[in-house]
Parts: structure tokens; C-alpha cells; sequence
């Protein structure tokens, strides 16, 4: 034996519990693997919370930890929504804090002190390893072959559609909850096939914990019962199905009605209506099917029509007439938006305006998800050749996932479990066909041809079966290193992608010197560190709600609008405020007791993400509410165009926003040289004039600047003319505004 | 197979002893007793059936909707359903299937006072309607389970463990309505 070693190896392989040890291995690895990939943020910048709804979620875990669970419950939040406040404790998902609040004192109690901020940041990572064990079970229950599973588990853990959203330091709702809706599939699927209620109770528990973290979990009750529906449709109407369902549904509404944030609207709104409907039906279903069992098949058909029809009239009229008296509440707007995706834009500008809610751009897919986009479709035509229960699950999830990853670029994500399984199956195949060792000896299949020939008649060639399959070791081992090298691109094309386009925190941006040494630019520490040092503790801050999150982290001050946008009309008044001339905002901030307004400029640096970018949607929605004060035609030049130079509209020159982001930025540049570098225009000579508010700070590149509104004049000007007269203009109207001389006649 | 299932049913019904003590030592030569009609009547549907599919033809071939000739055939289903209901129900599924019928009486009865009597304090009605909805849904589900007709679609599931889940659901489902009831 001159390969003794190489037998051992192969031999190593074959026995189960090798098998079993080994794929524990692979899976630690690849939990590993997905963990240590999105690290990526940490390592080159520091452990920092990024965007701005992760700092919410921040604050909102200190609190929880710092004052305990019953007060977080109870949290009325009056440093948001000046001077409205918020309920907090009613009006999020508690899930997150709630969970890295529990790992923070497990890991207190094992005496490992750890800052909460590391657990913050490292929780998205953590879960993305769970993540992957929970794609290995559930394309488990797909395929008897355990390699897909595996490789599941290995796309889910690395595919950049994911990494998307749980990054280190991206401590956002999305962080655990992917990881929980494919449990709660996995779990829903082994419901399914055993017809246990035990399994559908732990379906449902998750999918409690599930409506408490995200607001997606819209997704499962829609997907559910879309897959029951199928199945009855395609006649597999099973009691398993019935217990399955029949028990999730029961637990997990209650479970879900348990969130404040969630309380009646399971039974109130129209989506979660379908699951509902599938509940009763499946009732029906049950009864019909014991009655069949009951009585002679002709009685049956009678009894069924006169039946069905009378209990689908009733269902349908009783559901018509629930909606129009309003007992159950129309479709919420955003899912309008869902179905017609220019609703939002005609209707609820505040929506439309939130970049992931724009529809998907098609090179995202690919680079999302890369080879596994074109796997997809293959590993859903398997789940076709087989289609048993469970596979017309994924072949629904798939329709469904993908419409909407197509109207939401958010809702990406949901789509990429599925169609890592997808893809997980077809690889898999591929694979297990290409490397099986097994081949067929050519003798035999002739032996056997020969003598099934014997007992039949013919030597038609049509007739004998050839030895069908590829069996020589060249094709074979072509297509497995084809393969291997479109795995290991992957592999490349995810790390590339997550190293470039998802790890930065954004509150951190980094650029390259001409040397190619990195430069941190850090503009909003710097701003919000100010703020927290320099101004009174309650000083009220009004920015444009995007940076309400991030103002209330970081620098803990009072904000007026945040990224929260439960109330659209206090939005549109602060975007009231940005856009319209310095006399009508001046009241609206003295109304709301505005000490400081902050907006972002990136004109300097060229950063295009700032709010003279963002102006259109403010005045939008603020049009939206104050349709004769604020108009968006007259933010655009006659001939259509929106400029920012020399050729702006009186309108623009006199917003606030305008005003606030050039204010003295002729200065820094040659006389006639000023240049707006995101726009890319000159700048007139001549900058714009402030007299209600005065600067108070700017950043090191003039991202952020922040104003203080002047209080009320001493002597009773107003601040136009106290602005003028400190200028040394002279007053033009003061004799006129005397009156006529009266003369003294007594 | 007879004492196999005998020793099913002992063990379910000593489960459910501890629920209903005084029904139970009527209920254990019943068990035993069942399967002797249960022969007879199948029987007798099995001779009736010719009879009636007769009956439906001709019914089919006058008016559809006829008020007599329907209300003809809906006591012929009605009557077959007792029948067979009768005759193949165990003690103990007709035991579940009066706690089901008491929950469906309940449930009932909340959802006309929430009609006649106002919704006031919702979070109340809700947990005591879903609490009913509940464990009607659960009951059936373990009656569907320990149904012997129904063996071959649980291979994973045997009429003890079927017990211990709805146990197990219960408590979860009680625990959840409690929780809500404010």
C-alpha cells in the first residue's frame, strides 16, 4: 500500500461521530470566520457606535442599565421632541437593549467586568455567529446532505448583504434580528414536519422575541401564513400543518401583543390580517376534513359547497364592513409604499425621504450577494424537483423575499438567508455529484444489459441504457476547481466589499493623504464634544432630524426632532424653520426655546451628505403642512435647476439653512475664489448675513457649524435693524414712522 | 395492538385523573367496551350508502335548492355525522371534545358581551378571548394527535408526549394571558 497515509485521511472521514465532530469544528470555525470579518470598523478606527440610529439604541441600553428594568419600561423621555418629550419605554422595540443588557450582567455576575459600550458594539458580530448555525439548521431540514448546510452556514455568515447591517459597532435593531427570523423559520419548518406543538410553541416564543426587536417581523407574519396558504392550495392540507400553525399562531399573537409598542395592532391592523384569516380558515379546514372522514364522499360535496361558500361570504363581508366602520385600520403608508413605490414620494414625503427606503438600483443584488444572485435560481429549481413541504416554503420565501428586496433596499436583507440556502443547495449538489468517487464499472452495466436483453426481445440501441454520468477524473475534477475558484472570488469580492463599503462608522470618516497615510477626520466628536462642554446642560439643539440621535449620545442635550419621526408636523415645523427667511423662523425657535441650531456643511471638505443636500426634502415636508408658506418651486431657479451660486433664487439666498451653512465661508478664500466643493460651484463675493443668530462654533473642516440664536434686544429692536445699526447703517425709516407733529392745545 | 393501546389509553387517562377525578372510573370499561358497536355501525353505514347517493341523484336532477329536498339532505348528514361520531369516538376524545365544546360556549359568550357590552377594558377581553381561542387550538391539536386515524402523520410524536407538549403550551399560553390581563 504505497498510500497509507491517504487512506487513513479518507478513512478518518467515514465514521459518524468524525462526521459529527467535524462539522462542529467547521461551523466554530465559520462563526468564527463571520465574527472576525466584521471587524473590520473596530480595527481601524476604534470601538465606536456608527450611524445614527445605533446611538439610540445606545443610549436607550445605558439607561436599562443604569436604572433597571421596570424604568426602562416606564421611560418618559423628556430630552426628545422638545417640548413634546416621547414616550421611550412605550414606543420602542426593547429587544436589543434588553438583550445586551442581559449579557452585561451574566457577565457581571461571572465577574468579568465589561464597559457596556464593548458589548454594544460587539453584539452584532456575536449574533452574526449565530446567524450562521441557524442557516446550517435550517438548510438541514432542505437536503439530507449535510455539506449544504455547511456552506450555508459559510455564505450567511460572510455575504455582504448581511454584513450590511452588523458590522461591529452597528448596533442597530437588524443586528439580532436576522439572526432570529431564520430561527424562527428553522423552528417553523420543524413544526411543520413533525407536527409537534412543542416546536410550534418555541416557533412562537421566537417569534415573540422576534416583534420585540424588529419592526420586520411583519415579514414572518406574512410569510407563514403565505406558506400555509400555498400548501393548502396545493392540496397538502395536513392536521400536522394545522397543529403547526394552529399553535404558533395562538402563542406568538399573544407573545407579540406582550410588546407595548406592538399592543392591539395584531388584531386591529390589515397586516397582520392574512395570518388571521389563515387561522379561521385552517379551523374550517380541520372540521371539513374530519367531516369528510364522517360521511359518504357525494353528502360531502354538498355539505362542502353550501358550506365554504356561506362561511367565505360571512368572513369577507364581516371583514369589508370591520374596515370601512374602522374597527380595523387601513394599510399603515409604508406599506403602500411597499406595493406602488411612488406612493410615498406623492404622499409621505417623511418616508420617501429615508435612503433605505428607496427602491433597489439592480447592480446592488450583485453586489450584495455576488455568485449567489445567479446560484439562487438553481437552488430553487432544486427545492422544485424535490417539493415536499418544506421546499415550497423556500420556493415562496424566495418569490416573496425578492419582490421585496426590489421596492426597499433595506429589505435586502431579508432576502439574502433565503437565498444563501438557495444557493447553499445548489453548490452542494453540484458538488456531491461532481465529487462522489463512486462510477459505475462498464462490465457490469453491460452484464446487466445483457441480461435484461435475454428476457426481453429487442437490440434496439434506443432501448439498452448507455452508462450515463461523468466519470472520467479530467471533467470531474474541472468542474470542482472551477468551483473552488468561483468560491474562494467570493470569499475575495465579501471581504472587499465589507473592508470598503460597510466598515466605517460614518460619525468617523477617513480619507488618504497624497502620502497614502490615513487622515481621521472627525468633525462630529469634535462638534458634539463641544457641545456637550460649552453649553448649559438643557440647552435645547434644533438640527434636522438626522442628527437627533447622534446630538442626544453624544453630546446629551435636548433635541427637537430626532430619527425616531413619530410626529411629522413637529419635523415639518423645524423644516418650516430652516427654510424660511431669518423673520419667520426667528419666532418658531423662540416658540420652541431653541438655544442652538446645528447643521452640517460639507462644502469645504466636499462631503456630500450634508444639509444643503438634504434641504429639498426639509422644505418638501414642510410644504407638506404649510402648503402657502413653504413652496418647492421657489427653491429652483425659473429655468428648473437647483443652485446654490450666484444664481440662487431670493428664496434660497434668504432660508435659514442657506444663510447658516455660508455664513462667513467667503473668508476663508480669496476674494472672488469661493467654491463650494460638493456642488462644485463659485460662490458670489458677497456672503450672506445673519442678525438673529450669531456662529458659536466650527468644526476644524466646517462639517458641522453650530449657531446660537440671539435672545430677545435689550433696547427692543428688532434684530434686523439692531443688526443694522451695529454694521453702522443708519436707520433709513425712523422719521417717517414719527407721524405728523401734534400740536399742544391745552 | 389491543393491549398496546389499552395501555395508551391507561396512561392518558391516569394523566388526566388528576383533572377530572370523578369521571374516570366510569370511563375505563367504556374504553374497553367500544370496539364491539364500533364494527356493527360501519357496517350499517357501509349498507345505507348505496341507499343514499340514490336519494342525492335525484335531488340533483329537480331543483338544486329546493327547501325540502335540501333540508332532506342536510338530516341525512346531520344524522350520518351523529352516527358515525358515536360510534367511533373513544371516552376520552369525547371527553376532549366537551372541553372544547365548554370553550367554544365560553368564547362565545365573551365575544357577545364585547359586542352587546363594549370593549372597555380590551387588554381584559382580549387575554380571556385568546386565552379561550387558545386552548381550544391546542386541545384539538391533542386530539388530532391521539387520534389513532391520524398515527401516521405524527411518526414523532406519541399520545404521552402529544400530552406533555399541550401541557408545556398551555402553561406558556396562560402565562402570556396573565401577563396581558393588566
Amino acid at each position: 500500500m504505497s498510500a497509507d497515509p491517504l487512506h487513513a485521511l479518507a478513512s478518518a472521514g467515514k465514521g459518524e461521530s468524525t462526521r459529527g465532530l467535524l462539522r462542529v469544528i467547521i461551523l466554530a470555525l465559520i462563526a468564527g470566520a463571520s465574527i472576525a470579518s466584521r471587524l473590520f470598523s473596530v480595527i481601524r478606527f476604534e470601538s465606536i457606535i456608527h450611524e445614527f440610529d445605533p446611538w439610540f439604541n445606545f443610549r436607550a441600553t445605558k439607561y436599562l442599565v443604569a436604572n433597571g428594568f421596570y424604568n426602562f419600561w416606564d421611560w418618559f423621555d423628556d430630552r426628545t421632541w422638545h417640548p413634546l418629550g416621547r414616550v421611550t419605554g412605550g414606543t420602542l422595540y426593547p429587544g436589543l437593549m434588553v438583550t445586551s443588557g442581559a449579557i452585561y450582567h451574566a457577565l457581571r455576575t461571572l465577574t468579568i467586568p465589561v464597559d457596556i459600550r464593548n458589548i454594544c458594539v460587539l453584539l452584532a458580530p456575536a449574533f452574526s455567529g449565530l446567524t450562521a448555525i441557524a442557516a446550517y439548521l435550517l438548510t438541514n431540514e432542505m437536503t439530507p446532505s449535510s455539506s449544504a448546510g455547511l456552506l450555508a452556514a459559510l455564505f450567511m455568515g460572510i455575504a455582504p448583504g448581511y454584513i450590511s447591517r452588523s458590522v461591529a459597532g452597528s448596533y442597530d435593531n437588524e443586528a439580532i434580528a436576522i439572526f432570529l427570523l431564520v430561527f424562527t423559520f428553522y423552528l417553523w419548518i420543524k413544526a411543520l414536519k413533525q407536527g409537534s406543538m412543542l416546536w410550534g410553541a418555541l416557533c412562537a416564543l421566537f417569534y415573540g422575541y422576534m416583534v420585540a426587536s424588529w419592526g420586520g417581523y411583519a415579514f414572518i407574519t406574512c410569510l407563514l401564513p403565505l406558506h400555509s396558504f400555498v400548501l393548502i392550495c396545493m392540496g397538502r392540507y395536513s392536521t400536522r400543518l394545522y397543529v403547526a400553525y394552529t399553535t404558533w399562531y395562538a402563542l406568538g399573537t399573544l407573545a407579540s401583543m406582550q410588546i407595548p409598542f406592538v399592543g392591539f395592532l395584531p388584531v386591529k391592523t390589515s397586516e397582520h390580517m392574512p395570518a388571521l384569516g389563515i387561522f379561521g380558515f385552517l379551523q374550517l379546514l380541520a372540521f371539513l376534513d374530519y367531516v369528510r372522514s364522517a360521511i359518504p364522499s357525494r353528502q360531502f360535496q354538498t355539505f362542502l359547497w353550501l358550506f365554504a361558500g356561506g362561511t367565505f361570504g360571512i368572513g369577507l363581508l364581516g371583514l369589508v364592513i370591520a374596515t370601512s366602520a374602522g374597527v380595523i385600520a387601513p394599510w399603515s403608508g409604508r406599506f403602500y409604499s411597499l406595493w406602488d413605490t411612488g406612493y410615498a414620494k406623492i404622499h409621505i414625503p417623511i418616508i420617501a425621504s429615508v435612503s433605505e427606503h428607496q427602491p433597489t438600483a439592480w447592480p446592488a443584488f450583485f453586489f450584495d450577494l455576488n455568485m449567489l444572485i445567479w446560484l439562487f435560481p438553481v437552488g430553487v429549481y432544486l427545492c422544485f424537483q424535490q417539493l415536499a413541504d418544506e421546499h415550497v416554503f423556500i420556493v415562496v420565501y424566495a418569490l416573496f423575499g425578492s419582490y421585496f428586496a426590489g421596492v426597499m433596499v433595506r429589505l435586502m436583507l431579508t432576502l439574502t438567508p433565503v437565498v444563501c440556502v438557495a444557493a447553499a443547495i445548489a453548490v452542494s449538489t453540484l458538488l456531491d455529484t461532481y465529487l462522489s468517487t463512486k462510477s459505475p464499472k462498464p462490465e457490469e452495466s453491460q452484464a446487466a444489459e445483457a441480461a435484461e436483453g435475454k428476457k426481453g426481445k429487442s437490440g434496439l440501441k434506443s432501448t439498452s441504457k448507455p452508462v450515463v454520468g461523468i466519470y472520467s477524473i479530467w471533467g470531474r475534477s474541472m468542474m470542482v476547481s472551477a468551483l473552488a475558484v468561483y468560491l474562494l472570488l467570493f470569499v475575495l469580492h465579501c471581504t472587499w466589499v465589507t473592508s470598503n463599503a460597510y466598515s466605517s462608522p460614518s460619525v468617523v470618516l477617513a480619507s488618504r493623504l497624497p502620502d497614502g497615510s490615513q487622515h481621521i477626520i472627525d468633525d462630529y466628536r469634535e462638534a458634539y464634544q463641544w457641545l456637550r462642554q460649552n453649553t448649559r446642560e438643557d440647552a435645547k439643539i434644533m438640527s434636522w432630524w438626522d442628527y437627533g440621535y447622534q446630538i442626544g449620545g453624544m453630546a446629551d442635550r435636548p433635541t427637537l426632532v430626532d430619527n425616531n419621526t413619530w410626529n411629522n408636523t413637529h419635523i415639518a415645523t423645524v423644516g418650516k424653520a430652516m427654510s424660511s427667511s431669518e423673520e419667520v423662523s426667528y419666532p418658531i425657535m423662540r416658540q420652541h426655546e431653541v438655544d442652538y441650531v446645528l447643521v452640517v456643511f460639507g462644502g469645504l471638505l466636499g462631503y456630500s451628505g450634508d444639509d444643503i443636500n438634504k434641504f429639498l426634502w426639509m422644505v418638501r415636508i414642510a410644504e407638506g403642512i404649510w402648503p402657502d408658506e413653504v413652496s418647492e418651486r421657489s427653491f429652483f431657479t425659473p429655468r428648473g435647476e437647483y443652485r446654490v451660486d450666484g444664481e440662487a433664487t431670493e428664496t434660497m439666498k434668504n432660508s435659514l439653512m442657506y444663510k447658516m451653512s455660508y455664513y462667513n465661508y467667503n473668508t476663508l478664500f480669496p476674494p472672488g475664489k469661493a467654491v463650494d466643493r460638493v456642488r462644485g460651484v463659485h460662490l458670489p463675493d458677497v456672503g450672506p448675513t445673519l442678525s438673529t443668530m450669531e456662529e458659536a462654533f466650527t468644526s476644524e473642516n466646517w462639517i458641522i457649524r453650530i449657531y446660537k440664536v440671539k435672545d430677545l434686544d435689550n433696547l427692543g429692536r428688532d434684530h434686523m435693524s439692531a443688526a443694522a445699526f451695529d454694521r453702522g447703517q443708519k436707520k433709513k425709516k425712523a422719521t417717517k414712522k414719527r407721524g405728523p407733529r401734534l400740536l399742544r392745545v391745552e | 395492538m389491543a393491549p398496546k393501546q389499552r395501555n395508551a389509553a391507561a396512561a392518558a387517562a391516569a394523566a388526566a385523573r388528576s383533572a377530572s377525578p370523578a369521571a374516570a372510573p366510569a370511563r375505563t370499561p367504556a374504553t374497553t367496551t367500544t370496539p364491539i358497536p364500533n364494527t356493527t355501525t360501519t357496517t350499517t353505514t357501509t349498507t345505507t350508502t348505496p341507499v343514499i347517493p340514490a336519494s342525492l341523484k335525484a335531488n340533483a336532477a329537480g331543483v338544486v335548492g329546493s327547501g325540502s329536498g335540501g333540508a332532506q339532505t342536510w338530516d341525512r348528514i346531520a344524522q350520518n355525522l351523529v352516527a358515525h361520531y358515536t360510534a367511533t369516538t373513544p371516552q376520552r376524545t369525547k371527553l376532549l371534545d366537551a372541553f372544547l365544546a365548554f370553550l367554544v360556549a365560553v368564547g362565545g359568550l365573551q365575544f357577545a358581551y364585547c359586542v352587546l357590552a363594549g370593549n372597555y377594558p380590551f387588554n381584559a377581553f382580549l387575554s380571556g378571548f385568546s386565552a379561550t381561542v387558545g386552548q381550544f387550538v391546542l386541545t384539538a391539536s391533542l386530539r388530532i394527535q391521539t387520534t389513532e386515524a391520524n398515527k401516521g402523520d405524527f411518526p414523532a410524536v406519541s399520545p404521552e408526549r402529544a400530552f406533555a407538549d399541550y401541557v408545556v403550551c398551555s402553561l406558556i399560553l396562560h402565562f402570556f394571558c396573565v401577563n396581558f390581563i393588566n
